[in-house]
């Protein structure tokens, strides 16, 4: 059978009403400045002239009725996947006269269906769309009522700090201490931590924010924060000044930036925070990092010492060593030693049924700082769509039963564990954060929330922008395209992060004051905690409440 | 709120003195329990001899304390004395008490043997026997202490009222130091085992206020496998094994108690002269910060009382006295009635810093400040 030929429709055709988000234009307001079209980062948006039919009918013997024509102009969204409106909103945001907005398309999407044009599946960055949030139904209900008066948040003195790196059990700290002995390295810091993002995924500008931010909670307000590189290293005037022992150095499959780092050594003013190895992450299980070659600038290029405008894909595994536990035993030994055993070292992987065999390892493992394990509901710049919905394991159960396998051995002091992994996935960031360390966790790791709260990261679990792999950031945060990443200055982010910490530090108080609690962090205080669910609240050892 | 009150004099003195000094305290104070812990005891019908065992508690019933004398003699413990208490259970609330025991042994021949660290473990452990005994029966026996000049008594109502029901009030048995609490009936139900003061190994606290750190405090004693360390009926439990923990098991001087479960801030320590050890010692016993308000009173075997508090204590504790005669109270008003012939301008309510320690010879009081060094021959 033959196709109808001027009826353009093929399996793939998609409309509006079969587009996650459909833009809603009002001509009349329109004054046609074409911001709009010019910030769409999928040009999903086109200005177009249009002619409209004006049928004449006059009503009179003799007269035949004449047809005019009218023009007119506007703004049309395109249907075709590639252009489709990914919700960002900055049309609307750009808008001087209120005349456009992406508006969430309620129906069923047809357009699901065709990611996989070309054979190749959706590729995205952001979290597992999913709005839900475990974290958010927990909690804390062991109010105080005895306590002689109530602590006031405002005005008593919290002990807020939490502890990166191995501690020795008491016994053994003691005769250490008595012989001489290496003593681990620990670091007190701020419990939330800003979470891996390299300098590659992220921008200059919101690379250069977030640490001047960091610097400022630090020196300024009295707030312990770290924040982590990812793989890719950092600029060599970091390396060489006295930020660095802000920084969480990240060592992945891929190896990036380590060339720069080790050249660094000797001029180096102080030590890192602390060196993390990766071996998986939470929203990509399986996969190394991934930045895409229109991201790898000169800049990039050169720090991690390869060609620029190439794709640079780490591998799944750290590729140099036979099985998993000799490469967790000789990384940290070698991270540890390039450091003269003044740093602490450790693990991140994502979240998984095999995540107390690595931490089983790491117990056993007297140079292991901690382990850090990354949730489903993690963040990332690139990964397949597939990854982030559907691999991996949630972070409450996962880090609880971690941490439970760790009480049953007395060993919760001996390794600290980290949790990330959707922390703040619906803004609540504190109460999330609070929650995973009443059931165990020594802090959490923060990203996607602070992109978000610190530099107006538009990307949802919605799947609203989400278009990090792309190189194409409306706002700037994942993009090294300097026409992009000019629009976010860096003072701005540095004053959102020093905001953010400050409202978490208040917060944290407001959490614990009713508990009782202000001379340690509540880690493991489970005894706290309710949730509206039985099922949970079983697997997770804490109250049912409702 | 608990009542605390602690004296310790060097002429033993009745416990019932101590119990009419809580009265003083009653105000605000719903008095649903009584904890007596004596130390330095006489016995008006027995000429007690140091180092003998004392063994506390209550059978409540007739098998329970069959059960009993089985078991002693069993494990070849002679019994040299068994005090009978002048009762009026009439007067006691619960309605299963049987007899209240507090009984003199003689060690078993073959003890002569052991090291001094494998009697104190067979005597702990022996109280566990017991103990778990009567847990297996029903909670037909209750087994406070065993140990040598050490005498526990535990009752539900108040105070004073358990003492008379005891008959304490017949100078038949003195002491010369005394622990009492009285005890409200605040966050766990009444349990004689959840009523202060805790004992373990010779080593007794008792406390008032609340343990918010309670759970993962416990979680982490319990991780020590170490056979005492369970029970936690109570969350003051853990103050006791806390400091066990730090004198028996890491063997470190009473002070380093205070720095466990209050150390000082980071900024504190780094201007502290034995501030790099001591943040070693904070991160390491990490988990036995404790989160009061609580004020903590002790006593330990050679007759060393103490007395600290946290930072959040609001209402401190007081200590009192004269050369011979100290006292310590919850309440100010309760030093008043244990100690009426003292100078009151020379009491001392401790800060967060503090430590306060009546030696055995209780000439003076010493008061320590975590700001201080302390002795640590070998680590510092
Ligand atoms: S919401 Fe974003 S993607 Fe959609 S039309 Fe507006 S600018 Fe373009
Ligand atoms: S705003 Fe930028 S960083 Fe945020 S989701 Fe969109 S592309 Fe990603």
């Amino acid at each position: 059978m033959v196709a109808i030929p001027n009826l353009s429709v093929t399996p793939g055709s998609l409309t509006y009403p079969d587009l996650p988000w459909v833009v809603a234009h009002r001509e009349d307001r329109c004054t046609l400045c074409g911001r709009c079209t010019s910030v769409c980062p999928t040009e999903a948006i086109y200005l177009t002239y249009r002619r409209q039919r004006m049928p004449r009918l006059d009503i009179g013997a003799g007269v035949k009725g004449t047809t005019t024509q009218r023009t007119f102009v506007g703004i049309r969204q395109r249907t075709d996947l590639k252009h489709r409106c990914i919700g960002c909103g900055m049309c609307a945001m750009v808008c001087p006269n209120e005349a456009i907005t992406p508006a969430p398309n309620a129906n069923d999407q047809r357009a699901h269906f065709f990611h996989n044009q070309g054979g190749l599946p959706l590729t995205r960055g952001g979290r597992r769309n999913n709005r839900e949030s475990l974290l958010d139904r927990i909690i804390f209900n062991r109010i105080s009522m005895l306590t002689d008066p109530a602590l006031d948040a405002g005005r008593h003195e919290f002990h807020l700090n939490t502890l990166l790196g191995r501690v020795l059990p008491p016994e053994e700290y003691l005769r250490r201490q008595r012989a001489g002995e290496w003593i681990p390295p620990v670091r007190e810091i701020f419990p939330f931590i800003i979470s891996s993002m390299s300098f590659g995924a992220l921008s200059p500008n919101m690379w250069l924010g977030l640490l001047q931010g960091v610097a400022y909670c630090n020196e300024v307000l009295g707030i312990p924060v770290v924040m982590a590189t990812g793989e890719g290293g950092c600029p060599p005037w970091v390396l060489k000044s006295p930020f660095l022992k802000y920084i969480i150095l990240q060592i992945a499959s891929g190896y990036f930036g380590w060339d720069e780092i080790i050249r660094a050594i000797p001029d180096m003013q102080c030590d890192p925070a602390a060196i993390e190895i990766k071996y998986g992450q939470g929203a990509k299980p399986g996969d190394g990092g991934l930045l895409m070659w229109f991201k790898v600038s000169k800049l990039i290029a050169r720090l991690r010492g390869v060609p620029a405008g190439v794709d640079l894909p780490s591998p799944p595994v750290h590729q140099t060593l036979y099985s998993i536990e000799e490469s967790v035993m000789k990384m940290i030994q070698t991270m540890s030693m390039a450091w003269g055993f003044r740093v602490p070292v450790y693990p991140k992987i994502s979240g998984s049924t095999s995540a107390k065999a690595v931490l089983n390892n790491l117990v056993r493992n007297p140079y292991a700082g901690a382990l850090l394990i990354d949730g489903i509901d993690g963040g990332t710049g690139a990964a397949y769509n597939i990854s982030m919905d559907a691999t991996g394991h949630p972070i409450a159960s996962n880090l609880r039963e971690c941490y439970l396998d760790l009480v049953a051995q007395g060993k919760q002091n001996e390794i600290p564990l980290f949790a990330a992994g959707g922390m703040g996935k619906n803004g609540n960031i504190t109460q999330n954060g609070m929650a995973m360390i009443m059931l165990g966790a020594s802090g959490v790791h923060v990203g996607k929330y602070i992109m978000q709260a610190a530099a107006g990261c538009l990307g949802s679990e919605k799947n609203r922008c989400n278009v990090c792999n792309l190189g194409i950031c409306p706002k700037g945060i994942t993009s090294q395209n300097p026409k992009l990443y000019r629009r976010l200055n860096s003072d701005d982010v540095a004053q959102r992060v020093a905001e953010v910490f400050m409202s978490i530090r208040t917060e944290m108080k407001k959490v614990m004051a009713p508990l009782g609690r202000s001379q340690s962090l509540p880690i493991g205080m489970s005894d706290a905690l309710g949730i509206d669910d039985a099922d949970v609240a079983e697997r997770l050892r804490i109250r049912y409440v409702c | 709120m608990c009542r605390l009150a602690l004296k310790t004099a060097i002429e033993p003195f009745s416990p019932y003195s101590v119990i009419t000094a809580m009265e003083a305290m009653r105000e605000g104070y719903d008095g649903s329990g009584l904890g007596l812990l004596l130390r330095g005891l006489s016995f008006k019908d027995y000429a007690y001899r140091a180092g003998d065992l004392i063994l506390s508690g209550i059978a409540h019933g007739g098998a329970a304390l069959h059960r009993l004398n089985g078991f002693m003699e069993a494990g070849g413990f002679e019994l040299k004395y068994d005090h009978e208490f002048n009762t009026d259970l009439s007067l006691i609330e619960a309605k299963d008490r049987y007899k209240y025991i507090l009984r003199v042994y003689k060690a078993p021949a073959a003890w002569k043997e052991f090291s001094q660290a494998r009697v104190d473990d067979e005597l702990m452990l022996s109280r566990l026997v017991l103990r778990q005994d009567g847990e297996a029966h029903g909670n037909d026996l209750t087994v406070f202490s065993f140990w040598p000049d050490v005498a526990t008594i535990k009752e539900v109502g108040w105070p004073l009222v358990v003492g008379n029901a005891l008959g304490l009030n017949d100078d038949r048995i003195k002491a010369r130091v005394v622990m009492a609490q009285g005890r409200q009936n605040t966050n766990y139900a009444i349990n004689l085992y959840a009523c202060h003061p805790f004992f373990i190994q010779g080593i007794a606290t008792m406390t008032n206020g609340e343990n918010t750190a309670f759970v993962p405090i416990k979680d982490w004693l319990a991780g020590r496998h170490f056979p005492g360390y369970i029970g936690y009926q109570s969350d003051s439990e853990v103050f006791t094994h806390i400091l066990h923990y730090v004198l028996r098991q890491l063997k470190l001087p009473l002070e380093a108690y205070k720095h466990v479960i209050t150390p000082l801030k980071t900024e504190e320590l780094t201007t502290h002269p034995q501030g790099d050890f001591l943040k070693g010692l904070r991160d390491a016993c990490r988990r036995l910060i404790i989160d009061g308000p609580n004020c903590v009173m002790g006593s330990m075997p050679d007759e060393t009382c103490l007395m600290v508090m946290d930072h959040k204590k609001m209402r401190p504790g007081t200590i009192g006295g004269r050369p011979g005669v100290w006292a310590m109270a919850s309440e100010m008003c309760g030093v008043d009635a244990l100690v009426p012939d003292r100078d009151p301008a020379l009491d001392f309510q401790p800060q967060r810093e503090h430590m306060v320690i009546i030696p055995p010879d209780r000439k003076e009081l010493t008061v320590w400040s975590q700001f201080q060094t302390f002795p640590l021959p070998q680590a510092a």
